[in-house]
């Protein structure tokens, strides 16, 4: 109350000293700015700015770490990027990955949010079990996973035996690699299940209260009310999803990769999983180095393609841009 | 945007014109009760299907993790012989105290330390007014769109250069320089606080990092403990750093999750061991439990901080 008095009291008189004032009160308030987000600053520039200029160069060079030697190589690193076919095998399990994944993650995540967000009583309990997975380690996640999609005593394919069905066996068969890590990651799938949840929940009643008036059926009210409604958190999930998915590492090795005595199968050759194998099991640092501006002008493109769809079909409340 | 409203608006206010408002109130009031709970009965028995879908590999970790060596894989929720001293004998199998030790110490530094420093850095973006603070808040909200990978390599060596090699400072040392994501949560909330707060206090002579810690701080610990819990979460499941900075130590240097891993490789029969995975099975519920405490916990904070991020971002 006594702020907006004092200050027309001020203003006139000060009509001229204002500007002068304000630049002096400028000076030490931006000082203080500067102080408060040196810390940032400092750790922007070094592990940002520098981080990034020194993998731009590296890209470029031969690192020997022994040495700590960088010999310029010039594009040597991303014509072996080019030629080696394991980078495109890589890219294609990758994308294969993602665009299987993806999809499924945000069908689950929106059924169980439509779910929870449809009972009146009892959401609080199921979305803490929902919940439960996303907080469990992926180690510990992985470890009873590579235990449950065992194809000969697994718990999934005995599950699967009792209708007659078959299971494959998860972990070995290339064709069922993929599918296996997308069955543990639909396992703690609650991040996006709880974001669109409270999309959901910002969905006026009314509006569905008027259009069941109307005799709208439910499957059109999602259609016509729910889906415009939470596109823009559906667009926010689904650009999440697809970058973690491009990056997928830690599902893939642990699954994959944790025992050095056996072969993986090519199929689940990821891509992070193979930068991570030239960077810190062939000490191959530029190669490394390349292949992540490689996948970091994917990840770009990608996104920029999502944005424009996503332009054209999302719904802004209030038409904000 | 209008050309998405409009037809939604019309949609809704058509039929509405031709139906007659007291014809339909009538049927619906007396149909409803019976769809309703039909309705909420399908959704809870559905809900409780796949809630125990989603519960299945808990009950089979905490059942694997008391049986013998050779009845890990047999699927049973009930152990046919009951086997509770795997919980004492894992201690000697495996260095797990050291893991645990390694692993709390981790996460409590990084998880104080993101906390103070994140919280600073968004006092800072918030509530002083300086030349580029727009532009440096743009380039912190960009960071966050960059994939991890561009700067593994790099700052592998920058760590290498500082001498931290071989130590866990690579797996905290950086929150000290504040988190973009946790900055961006925090700015938020003070950015909700009002400026005359802060004027009052500093015509009292309250100086700028006072204001920070008397006033602003202690009113943002709310958002403070959202913060803190979910690097503790982070830090505590964090699997990809410990493999590229612990790896080369010795075993007792490893974090819980790296040194699960090195179990299964240990017990893992192509590698000489004798498939002793009931340890790992104590291990992995033994890392898993203190995650699940924090979540009962902090369950109000985990879930509104995640969805917060999703309708503020």
């Amino acid at each position: 109350m006594t702020g907006p008095e004092l200050s027309p009291a001020q203003d006139p008189g000060a009509g001229q000293a204002q500007p002068k004032r304000r630049r002096r009160f400028a000076t030490g308030e931006a000082l203080a700015g500067y102080a408060f987000i040196s810390p940032w600053l400092v750790g922007f520039l070094l592990f940002t700015v520098v981080s990034m200029g020194y993998s731009l160069v590296l890209s470029f060079t031969d690192y020997d770490l022994s040495t700590n030697t960088a010999e310029p190589v010039g594009l040597k690193n991303y014509q072996l990027i080019v030629e080696d076919p394991k980078v495109l095998t890589a890219l294609g399990n990758t994308f294969f990955y993602a665009a299987l994944a993806v999809p499924l993650e945000i069908a689950v995540a929106l059924g169980l949010a439509l779910m929870l967000n449809g009972v009146r009583r009892g959401s609080g309990f199921f979305r803490t079990v929902f919940y439960l997975p996303k907080m469990t380690p992926t180690v510990a996640t992985a470890a009873v996973f590579l235990l449950l999609l065992n194809g000969n005593t697994g718990a999934i394919n005995q599950f699967l035996g009792f209708f007659g069905i078959e299971g494959p066996q998860w972990l070995v068969d290339p064709a069922w690699v993929k599918p296996s890590i997308v069955l543990m990651t639909i396992w703690t799938v609650a991040g996006s299940m709880v974001i669109l949840l409270a999309a959901l929940q910002n969905v006026p009643r009314e509006l569905y209260e008027a259009a069941s008036v109307d005799g709208a059926s439910k499957v059109r009210q999602f259609f016509s009310i729910t889906v415009p409604l939470i596109s823009s958190t559906l667009f926010f999930v689904v650009i999440v999803n697809t970058i973690a998915a491009l990056q997928v590492f830690d599902q893939a090795y642990l699954l994959f990769y944790r025992d050095a005595n056996s072969n993986a199968p090519d199929a689940a050759l990821f891509y992070g999983v193979y930068l991570y194998q030239a960077a810190f099991q062939q000490f191959n640092f530029g190669l490394a180095a390349a292949m992540a501006w490689l996948l970091f002008a994917i990840i770009i493109v990608i996104t920029f393609i999502q944005m424009r769809v996503g332009d054209r079909l999302v719904y802004y409340e209030g038409g904000k841009q | 945007m209008t050309t998405a409203g409009t037809p939604l608006a019309r949609q809704v206010s058509l039929p509405a014109a031709t139906a007659p408002a007291q014809e339909a109130p009538a049927p619906v009031a007396g149909r409803k009760p019976a769809i309703y709970w039909a309705g909420q009965a399908v959704r809870w028995v559905l809900l409780a299907l796949l809630a125990l879908a989603f519960l299945y590999p808990f009950a089979w970790l905490l059942s694997a993790s008391l049986k013998p060596r050779g009845e890990v894989f047999d699927n049973r929720l009930i152990p046919e012989t009951f086997t509770p001293q795997n919980y004492v004998e894992v201690f000697n199998q495996l260095p797990l105290l050291a893991w645990i030790g390694n692993s709390v110490l981790i996460a409590v530094l990084s998880a104080t330390l993101v906390t103070f420093s994140s919280s600073m850095i968004a006092f800072g973006f918030a509530y002083f007014r300086f030349p580029g603070r727009s532009f440096l808040f743009g380039l912190l909200l960009a960071s966050m769109m960059l994939p991890g990978a561009v700067t593994l390599v790099p700052n592998y060596l920058i760590w290498k250069y500082l001498g931290f090699l071989g130590t866990n400072v690579p797996l905290w040392g950086a929150t000290l320089f504040g988190s973009a994501f946790y900055i961006f949560l925090m700015r938020q909330f003070y950015l909700s606080l009002p400026r005359e707060l802060f004027e009052a206090a500093r015509i009292d002579g309250c100086t700028s990092f006072g204001m920070f810690r008397r006033i602003a701080f202690p009113l943002a610990l709310p958002s403070a403990i959202i913060v803190f819990i979910f690097e503790f979460q982070a830090s505590w499941n964090n699997f990809a750093a410990p493999l590229i900075y612990l790896n080369f130590g010795t075993p007792e240097q490893y974090t819980v999750p790296l040194g699960i891993n090195y179990a299964m490789q240990q017990f893992s029969p192509t590698a000489g061991g004798q498939g002793d995975y009931q340890y790992v099975m104590v291990a992995s519920l033994l890392v898993t439990l203190p995650m699940l405490a924090l979540f009962a916990m902090g369950q109000r904070h985990f879930v509104e901080g995640i969805a917060s991020a999703g309708l503020k971002g």
